[in-house]
């Protein structure tokens, strides 16, 4: 079980319900494979240095997660197929990015 | 380090000492890597500003003669660099003004 933090795009052009639905398909999905999320973040609407399929804004996603390598061909092939998400990112954390991540979640819950 | 010197007697004995080749000067400001002083250990892809810092005007990575960082930091600052191009969270090529 290695951790892994997965970071997702969608359209803007999304309503709020789709925006919603979209990000719980993949919790569930998580969720279903047997991941322990450690954390679940969005960064909301947020502007791209450079468009990307025309488009200047995104709505951000990360997820931070332990599970199996077998999962991850699963979930990039979701992401793939769906064709909301017009960029995503899943990179595996070493022990210094866990610790970093550590640190970086205490301090963004201290503050909010 | 010879240097020699031509000393001519010009007027009356106040010798005056001509280095034919200028003496040099050991500028020493002896670059560091700041990962290693200040202790980062992981360089993360999601806070844009800081690498920001680390890329010229037209975002391109700085080189380690300019920034002076060592090798295995050099490698994660640029993984880095490229996850956050990947992200749309930097630009891969910018006119941006630092």
């Amino acid at each position: 079980m290695n951790q892994y933090e997965s970071m997702f795009i969608l359209t803007p052009v999304l309503s709020d319900e789709q925006l919603r639905e979209a990000v719980d398909r993949y919790r569930t999905l998580l969720k279903d494979n047997g991941c322990e999320v450690i954390n679940d973040e969005s960064w909301g609407l947020r502007k791209l240095a450079y468009p990307i399929q025309k488009k200047s804004t995104g709505f951000y996603q990360l997820f931070e997660f332990k599970a199996d390598p077998a999962f991850i061909d699963q979930l990039e092939l979701t992401y793939r197929r769906d064709e909301r998400i017009i960029r995503f990112g899943t990179f595996r954390q070493d022990k210094h990015a866990i610790a970093y991540s550590e640190k970086r979640r205490t301090k963004l819950s201290g503050k909010s | 380090m010879s240097t020699n010197i031509d000393v001519n007697q010009k007027e009356g004995n106040q010798s005056e000492i001509r280095y034919l080749t200028p003496p040099p000067i050991e500028v020493s400001n002896s670059k560091y890597c700041r990962f290693k002083k200040l202790g980062i250990k992981y360089i993360d892809y999601k806070d844009p500003d800081f690498l920001l810092r680390l890329v010229n005007e037209q975002g391109k990575l700085l080189p380690r003669r300019i920034t002076g960082t060592s090798v295995k930091y050099q490698r994660k600052v640029a993984q880095a660099v490229k996850r956050s191009r990947h992200m749309a969270l930097m630009p891969y090529v910018a006119d941006l003004l630092k």
